[in-house]
């Protein structure tokens, strides 16, 4: 059988250390379906990741991506996280309220956030604070609405069996 | 009688920034991707670069669509390597499903997986050659791709969009007579690739365009998120294939070429390179592949769990990511977010391309092989 | 009106102006036979059908590719299925070409930038669509930044269907574009 989907990047060492060094910060630090996740308040992200990035121990030297994904009531800005040198993995997921969707920007701490943010501000209208260029990306100039959100919608593609 | 040539220097005369548009529609920019350099003569002073010429909404078409139709939009992301793409996103739903796959359709998964890792540096041969200027390059490389496309043919039942895996395994068993084909096809490779080796690595007008251009230091290409051959280059060793391995590679033996400088010529090698270890890779698993069942328990109508989920995998460009968010019991995705290399090459084409020459612009973006379709989904 | 050898109008004088060479009596001597016949090699036709031939063997389309469907294009150039027997030879500039081979999804974004190419070209000009994303917006036609067709914006002469259509198909396409350059006079003239 393949080595493959049954991957574990989490261990309990890890979670403790990570746990030990995020310290004082108000977190949840549980397993997430085979990573370590990390729940934290949209105030404390850029310190989070600035301390999960310069300790040498978690070291997460590689941000992967930065997704957003439209809940409804609430967003959720989602970071994956990843080490080379050890080879753990962490995803930070953080709330942000429909009414004020706004969040600070990690492009000081790796500068491959850039275009990841702009894109979810594309898509989504998530306003990430402190990056320094927010113009439209991946679509036109003038384009309205958010492609991404669940309010604008586009048909459905036909099944003959199923939902 | 002697005559002297003076320098003149007219101390009142001034040259302006000259800002010019390499525009979506240019031979060189392997797709449409719109440049806008700021040039003081003849260096480059910023680079601006426009993309989203090709953003045809594939994440948002994925939630329309139930998890078997989405390989085919899988198959069109980065679509010099269909194989691989598909790959990672039928990997994706397995996780969430906890399916697992018989030995034979892991075997088949890796040898298509690789020859299409050859087809795509290939091409990326015959393209870097042509960027240059080499007019033999492309010629080579697209023969040889050809050969690899008519077998996949054979597969699959088409050169390109192939649609041939499945959650659980692949579509179909594998036609008669097709490893006899795959020692021919490797036979051919073996000496395509020493032709195409022979003719650019050693020529002196390649090294001189391409030595010492457009270097990346390996702190500031992971910061970035470059993975791929332009990180190996940069001396990380960071293969997806060894470091995090997925499938059958474990059990195979091979290695990772590494560069040492990061520039232009370090990539065009460690692609090189890669080509013979692929070429191992297949030998192997073509010696390995047991008879068996193609298709893994898996039920007709796929509804994952409630979870997300994030897979990668080592495309030919970089590390291409799946992130799957179920919303438990549904036949479609609540949302699927692509993370494809290219998006994270491409952003490090500012600081590699300030302060070189113009004439070197299409060099330093041709070694980053970059697909449109996977920057802009 | 016929000139007769050894009358007072032929240049010749009754003589025959070619003179072979004793090795080269096999050949050559045929076709003098033939001159003497008459069947000499010329061609009688109008004017527009003879350009219409000229535009026909020598098409040069932009270099134009957009998305996957430039693959299967770029490997029609290449030599195993090689366009340049057709005479078509892919040219970087839109004021230079001919044809414009719409190759790959249009996207919104990149409708402006492709009427502003396709008022570039010189006539006569012709466009192929090629690819189902080109004809009709493909495997994209819900999305919401997909133009549905590129006839939507330019006027199109030839569809070649498919999802990339193999290389021989795009050829096909091309043989079709080169029977409608060819009929361009006679339909002009209504028949």
């Amino acid at each position: 059988m393949s080595t493959d989907n049954f991957n574990q990047y989490t261990t309990e060492e890890f979670e403790a250390a990570t746990r030990a060094v995020l310290g004082n910060i108000k977190v949840t630090v549980e397993p997430n379906f085979g990573e370590l996740g990390v729940v934290c308040d949209r105030s404390d992200i850029v310190s989070i990741c600035k301390i999960l990035k310069q300790d040498t121990d978690i070291s997460m030297e590689y941000l992967r991506s930065i997704s957003v994904v439209d809940w409804v009531e609430h967003m959720e800005v989602v970071y994956h996280l990843s080490s080379i040198r050890h080879m753990n993995r962490i995803v930070i997921k953080v709330v942000v309220p429909i009414e004020d969707l706004k969040i600070d920007s990690v492009i000081t701490v790796w500068s491959g956030a850039d275009w990841h943010e702009r894109e979810g501000h594309d898509l989504f209208g998530v306003e990430f604070v402190g990056h320094p260029d927010m113009s439209p990306l991946i679509l036109y100039e003038g384009f309205e609405g958010f492609p991404g959100r669940k309010s604008f919608e586009i048909p459905v593609q036909e099944t003959f069996y199923g939902d | 009688m002697e005559t002297k040539a003076t320098v003149i220097r007219d101390e009142n005369s001034e040259t302006a920034e000259l800002r010019i548009n390499m525009g979506p529609q240019h031979p060189a920019t392997h797709g449409v991707f719109r440049m806008v350099l700021t040039l003081d003569g003849e260096r480059v002073v910023t680079v601006e670069p426009h993309i989203g010429y090709l953003h045809r909404g594939s994440e948002k078409l994925t939630e329309g669509e139930n998890f078997q139709q989405i390989t085919t939009l899988f198959d069109r992301l980065d679509y010099i390597s269909n194989f691989n793409n598909e790959w990672v996103y039928v990997r994706a739903v397995e996780r969430a499903m906890e399916v697992e796959i018989p030995e034979r359709a892991e075997f088949i998964r890796i040898i298509l997986g690789e020859l299409n890792r050859i087809a795509s540096h290939f091409l990326f041969y015959g393209t870097y050659g042509l960027d240059i200027g080499a007019m033999n390059p492309v010629m080579i490389g697209f023969r040889e791709r050809e050969r690899i496309q008519a077998l996949f043919e054979g597969v699959s039942g088409a050169r390109m969009m192939h649609n041939y895996f499945r959650v659980g395994g692949v579509k179909e068993d594998l036609p008669e007579g097709f490893v006899p084909a795959v020692y021919a096809l490797l036979e051919h490779l073996k000496k395509g690739y020493e032709d195409a080796r022979d003719i650019l690595t050693e020529s002196e007008i390649f090294i001189e365009r391409t030595a010492g251009i457009g270097a990346l230091d390996p702190e500031k290409t992971l910061d970035y998120g470059v993975t791929g051959p332009v990180l190996r280059a940069a001396g990380v060793d960071y293969d997806i294939r060894k470091a995090d391995p997925y499938s059958m590679y474990s059990d195979i033996d091979f290695s990772v070429p590494l560069g040492s400088h990061g520039d232009c010529y370090d990539r065009y090698m460690v692609r090189m390179l890669e080509i013979e270890q692929s070429i191992k890779i297949i030998e192997q698993c073509v010696k390995k592949l047991p008879d068996g069942p193609i298709q893994g328990k898996v039920s007709r109508i796929l509804r994952p769990p409630e979870g997300d989920f994030f897979v990668h995998g080592e495309n030919p460009r970089g590390d291409l990511g799946v992130y799957l968010v179920s919303s438990g019991g549904t036949v479609r995705p609540y949302r699927l977010k692509i993370r494809g290399p290219s998006f994270s090459n491409l952003m490090a084409l500012k600081s590699m391309m300030e302060g070189a020459y113009l004439a070197d612009s299409t060099v330093i973006l041709g070694s980053l092989d970059i697909v449109l379709g996977e920057v802009d989904r | 009106m016929a000139i007769e050898p050894g009358s007072l109008s032929d240049p010749n004088n009754g003589k025959d102006r070619l003179i072979l060479p004793e090795e080269a009596k096999g050949v050559w001597s045929d076709i003098k036979e033939n001159r003497k016949s008459g069947i000499s090699g010329v061609v009688t036709l109008k004017s527009e059908e003879l350009f219409a031939m000229a535009r026909k063997s020598s098409l040069w389309p932009l270099t134009f590719g957009l998305a996957c469907c430039a693959i299967e294009m770029i490997s029609t150039y290449m030599p195993n299925h090689d366009f340049d027997r057709f005479g078509v030879v892919t040219w970087p500039s839109p004021r230079q070409s001919d044809v414009m081979i719409v190759a790959g999804t249009v996207v919104k974004k990149m409708a402006e930038p492709i009427k502003l190419l396709y008022e570039q070209m010189a006539s006569p000009k012709w466009v192929i669509a090629m690819g189902s994303c080109a004809t009709c917006g493909g495997p994209y036609v819900r999305s919401y930044s997909v133009v549905m067709g590129v006839d939507q914006i330019i006027p199109v002469d030839v569809y070649v269907p498919g999802c990339p259509p193999r290389p021989e198909a795009l050829l096909g396409g091309v043989m079709e574009l080169q029977d409608i350059i060819q009929n361009e006079p006679r339909k002009k003239r209504g028949l």
